[in-house]
C-alpha cells in the first residue's frame, strides 16, 4: 500500500478519534495507581510517579467493594441463566410451535415494545414490597427474567431452522422436549451466547432499578455502591478510579472475548427494525 | 403432547413473567397516576384517594416540571444529532478502503458503549474538574481559560451531552458501518464515471442509501436519550440551579425520595406519551423523506 496523503489523513483522524475514546479509560487505570492525592495537582499528571496498589487495598479492605463485586456477579450470572431459560423457550415457541393465540400475543408484544421500562417501575416496586423482595438481590433480578426484545432475538434466529429437520425428528418419535434439547438448542448456540452477553452486560451495568430496589449498603451492586461512594468521597479521585476499574474491567474483558457475538446481536436488532 | 400444547408450555413461563412483572405494573401505573398515593398510603392503604387528573394538572403548573422537560428536550435535541453525526463520521473513517487495523479501530471506538455508565460518568467528573481536569488542561494549552464545566448552569448540560456522545456514538457506528458495507460498489463506480466528487458521492449515493438506517438509529437514540438519568445523578445531582434535572430524574426524586408515587406515575406517563409522540413524528417525517 502506498503512503498517499489520503491514507495518512484517514489514519491520522482514526488515531485521534480512538485516542479520544480510549483516553478516559486509560486515565482511569493510570489514576487508580497514583498515591492518594497526587492526581489533584497542576499540571495534572498522566502517569503515576510511584505506582501503588494502595487504592485497591483500601477499596476492598475498608469500602467493602469485594462484597459489592460479589452482589453484581450474583445478579448478572443469575439474570443471564434465568433469562436464557425463559426467553429461549418462548422465542423458539413463537418461531416454530403454533399454539392457540400465538399471532395475537405476538402483536401485543410488538406493541408493548414501545413502553419504556420506567413506566412499570413504580408499581413493580410496590408489588415486590408486598411480597418481601425489596432490598434483596432477588428483587434486583425480576426485570431481567423475561424480555420482549430477547424473545424476538431468539425467534428471529429460530425462524431460520429448517422445518424438515424438526419434522424428521417427530417422525422418528422424538418428543417436543427432546427435540428442543437435542436439536434446537445446539443449533441456536450462537444466539444463546449473544443473548447471554447482552443480558450479563445489561444486568451488570444497570443502575436505576438496583438503586430503587436496594436500600441497604451491604446489598448494593457495584454501580449503586460506586455512586454512593462517589458522593461521600468526592476528593479521593484515585480511590474512585480504582472503584471504576473494578467495575468496568470485567465487562470490557467479557466484551473483548465475545465481541463477535455481541456485535451480531446488535446488528440483528438493527435489521429487525 | 401436540405441537400446540408444547408451544404453550414453552412460551407460558416467559409470557406469565411479562404479564405479571411488566404489563400489570404498566396498567397499575396508569391507575396509580390518578391517586394521591404518598408516604401515608405506603404505610396504610386506607389513606389512598382517587384524585382524577389532579396529579397531571399540578405537574403542568410546576416550574420544575417544565424545567425538567426543557432540559430533557435540550439534551435530546442537541445530543442526538451530535451522536448520530459522530457515528456516521466514525463509520465512514473505519469503512475507508485505505484503513489498516480496521478491527482495532472499530473495537477502540466501540469500547465506551459496553462500559458501566456510573463508572465512566465518575471518570468524566474528574476529567471535567475545573482546576485539575485534563480537559481544562488541554484547553489551557490551546490558550482557552479554565471552564467551570459542571458548576456553571450554562455548561453543565453541554458537558453531559459531550459525555453522552463519547459514551454512545460507537453503538450507532456499528450499525451504520454494516449499512455502509451493504451499499453496492457499482453505485460508486457509476458515480465516479459520471465525474462525481467524493463529496457528491457521499451526498447523492451514501446518504440516500443510509436513509432507513439513519431513521432507525435516530429513533433508537431519541428513545434512549429521553431516559437521561444516571449522568445527572452522578455528575451534577441535577444542579447547578436545576440545569440538569431531567424528566426521569424528577420521577426518581418524586417517587423514591419524597414517596409521591401517584405524582411520579403521572410523570412516567407523560414521559411515555412524549416518547411515543416523538417516535411517531420521526416515523412520519422519515417515511415522507424517503418517498
Amino acid at each position: 500500500m502506498r503512503l498517499t496523503r489520503a491514507t495518512v489523513l484517514v489514519h491520522g483522524a482514526l488515531v485521534v478519534a480512538a485516542g479520544l475514546t480510549l483516553l478516559p479509560l486509560l486515565w482511569m487505570v493510570s489514576a487508580s495507581l497514583m498515591p492518594a492525592g497526587t492526581s489533584s495537582s497542576y499540571p495534572p499528571p498522566l502517569w503515576p510517579d510511584h505506582p501503588t496498589l494502595e487504592n485497591y487495598r483500601i477499596l476492598f479492605a475498608r469500602a467493602g467493594v469485594g462484597l459489592h463485586f460479589l452482589n453484581s456477579l450474583i445478579v448478572a450470572v443469575a439474570a443471564t441463566g434465568l433469562a436464557l431459560v425463559f426467553n429461549v423457550a418462548a422465542g423458539y415457541a413463537f418461531a416454530k410451535l403454533e399454539f392457540p393465540g400465538r399471532r395475537r400475543i405476538h402483536q401485543v408484544l410488538v406493541a408493548a415494545l414501545v413502553i419504556p421500562a420506567q413506566v412499570a417501575m413504580l408499581p413493580l416496586f410496590l408489588m415486590l414490597k408486598t411480597i418481601g423482595l425489596v432490598n434483596t438481590l432477588g428483587g434486583v433480578l425480576v426485570p431481567y427474567l423475561a424480555g420482549i426484545f430477547s424473545i424476538f432475538l431468539v425467534r428471529q434466529a429460530a425462524l431460520a431452522l429448517p422445518d424438515e429437520l424438526l419434522d424428521a425428528a417427530r417422525i422418528d418419535g422424538a418428543g417436543e422436549f427432546s427435540i428442543y434439547w437435542r436439536i434446537v438448542l445446539p443449533l441456536l448456540t450462537p444466539i444463546l451466547v449473544t443473548l447471554a452477553v447482552f443480558t450479563f452486560l445489561g444486568a451488570w451495568n444497570d443502575f436505576l432499578w438496583p438503586l430503587v430496589i436496594l436500600n441497604d449498603g451491604d446489598r448494593y451492586t457495584l454501580p449503586v455502591a460506586l455512586a454512593s461512594l462517589s458522593r461521600e468521597h468526592v476528593p479521593d479521585s484515585e480511590l474512585m478510579m480504582a472503584g471504576s476499574v473494578v467495575t468496568v474491567i470485567p465487562v470490557l474483558v467479557l466484551f473483548l472475548a465475545l465481541q463477535r457475538y455481541y456485535l451480531q446481536g446488535l446488528m440483528a436488532g438493527a435489521v429487525k427494525g | 403432547m401436540t405441537r400446540g400444547q408444547a408451544g404453550l408450555l414453552f412460551a407460558a413461563p416467559a409470557l406469565c413473567i411479562l404479564a405479571v412483572f411488566f404489563l400489570l405494573p404498566v396498567c397499575a401505573a396508569l391507575a396509580l397516576s390518578v391517586t394521591d398515593f404518598d408516604i401515608y398510603a405506603l404505610a396504610d392503604l386506607r389513606n389512598l384517594r382517587f384524585v382524577g387528573l389532579r396529579n397531571y394538572v399540578e405537574l403542568l403548573s410546576r416550574p420544575l416540571f417544565w424545567k425538567a422537560l426543557g432540559n430533557t428536550l435540550y439534551f435530546t435535541a442537541v445530543g442526538v444529532p451530535l451522536s448520530v453525526a459522530a457515528s456516521i463520521g466514525a463509520a465512514l473513517l473505519v469503512n475507508s478502503r485505505l484503513v489498516r487495523f480496521r478491527g482495532f479501530f472499530r473495537t477502540a471506538l466501540f469500547a465506551p458503549v459496553v462500559t458501566t455508565l456510573v463508572a465512566v460518568a465518575i471518570i468524566w467528573r474528574y476529567l471535567l474538574h475545573t482546576r485539575y481536569g485534563l480537559i481544562n488542561f488541554g484547553l489551557g494549552r490551546l490558550g482557552i481559560g479554565p471552564v467551570d464545566w459542571l458548576g456553571n448552569p450554562h455548561f453543565a448540560m453541554p458537558s453531559i451531552i459531550l459525555f453522552s456522545v463519547w459514551k454512545n456514538f460507537g453503538y450507532n457506528m456499528v450499525i451504520v458501518l454494516a449499512a455502509l458495507q451493504n451499499i453496492p460498489e457499482d453505485l460508486y463506480e457509476a458515480a465516479g464515471l459520471d465525474g462525481a466528487s467524493a463529496w457528491q458521492q457521499f451526498r447523492h449515493v451514501t446518504l440516500p442509501m443510509l436513509g432507513p438506517t439513519l431513521l432507525f438509529v435516530s429513533i433508537l437514540t431519541v428513545a434512549g436519550y429521553f431516559q437521561l438519568f444516571a449522568e445527572p445523578y452522578v455528575m451534577t445531582q441535577g444542579g447547578p440551579a436545576q440545569s440538569t434535572v431531567s424528566v426521569l430524574y424528577l420521577l426518581y426524586e418524586e417517587g423514591f425520595r419524597w414517596w409521591n408515587l401517584g405524582m411520579a406515575s403521572a410523570v412516567a406517563f407523560i414521559l411515555f406519551l412524549m416518547m411515543f409522540a416523538v417516535t411517531a413524528l420521526q416515523l412520519r417525517f422519515g417515511r415522507g423523506a424517503e418517498t
